[in-house]
């Protein structure tokens, strides 16, 4: 099978319906296929990497993306501006992440043979 | 005199949403703001909409729903100034204090 370049972006909070699950489970399918597997978290999406206390009720996505196998997912990418605009800094996040501008961002997305969004 | 308590205003969406800066733009006398939901996520301090809601603060009680803050992980980050955090019997007071209750959502 051919390798692909695939990007999933998430812009909504942990407890927006089903999509950060359903997103993360559809990056997990598609890396188990050998595609070249990215994540992106922009806008509110930022906040589903966000750390809590550890006996606060995190939801069950931050759960899932502190587990994740370091060879499961081969980017994960964090807007710098968004990050920002929430008052957040990369320590407040659950896993390392690779922190990027807007810019650099939009030229990532262009350069990926495919981008999910939900 | 203090003047009569207006609307008891609800934001149950994220900041990214643009629903908060809508609410906030309708807020008359009286009206005090509770943040629910995803919305509580405003509520953190040092973030781009902060300067609004102290701002907003000046004039208006801003309150934020602490059992929507401690489910997300938030209930010990630092918060805007002047947010009182409530529990679900202060949502209920202020929903009964307040003539009406508008929810932006």
């Amino acid at each position: 099978m051919t390798c692909k370049r695939l990007l999933f972006v998430n812009r909504h909070t942990p407890r927006a319906g089903a999509r950060a699950a359903e997103m993360l489970d559809a990056a997990l399918i598609a890396a188990s296929f050998g595609q070249e597997v990215h994540l992106a978290f922009l806008d509110d999406g930022v906040f589903q990497l966000l750390k809590g206390p550890a006996e606060a009720d995190v939801d069950d996505v931050t759960t899932r993306f502190a587990e994740l196998d370091d060879c499961d997912i081969d980017h994960v990418w964090v807007e710098r501006e968004s990050l920002a605009e929430r008052g957040l800094v990369v320590a407040d996040l659950i896993i390392p992440v690779a922190l990027v501008d807007r810019d650099s961002l939009s030229a990532t997305m262009a350069a990926m043979d495919m981008v999910i969004s939900a | 005199m203090i003047p009569p308590l207006g609307p008891l205003h609800t934001v149950n969406r994220p900041p990214g949403a643009g629903v908060l800066e809508s609410c906030l733009a309708h807020l008359t006398e009286g009206a005090a703001l509770l943040l629910i939901e995803d919305g509580v996520y405003a509520a953190l301090a040092g973030s781009a909409v902060a300067p609004r809601l102290t701002e907003a603060g000046g004039r208006h009680a801003l309150y934020v729903l602490g059992p929507d803050l401690d489910r997300r992980g938030l209930a010990r980050r630092a918060l805007v100034p002047g947010m009182r955090v409530v529990d679900y019997q202060g949502f209920v007071a202020l929903a009964a204090n307040h003539p009406l209750v508008q929810s932006w959502v």
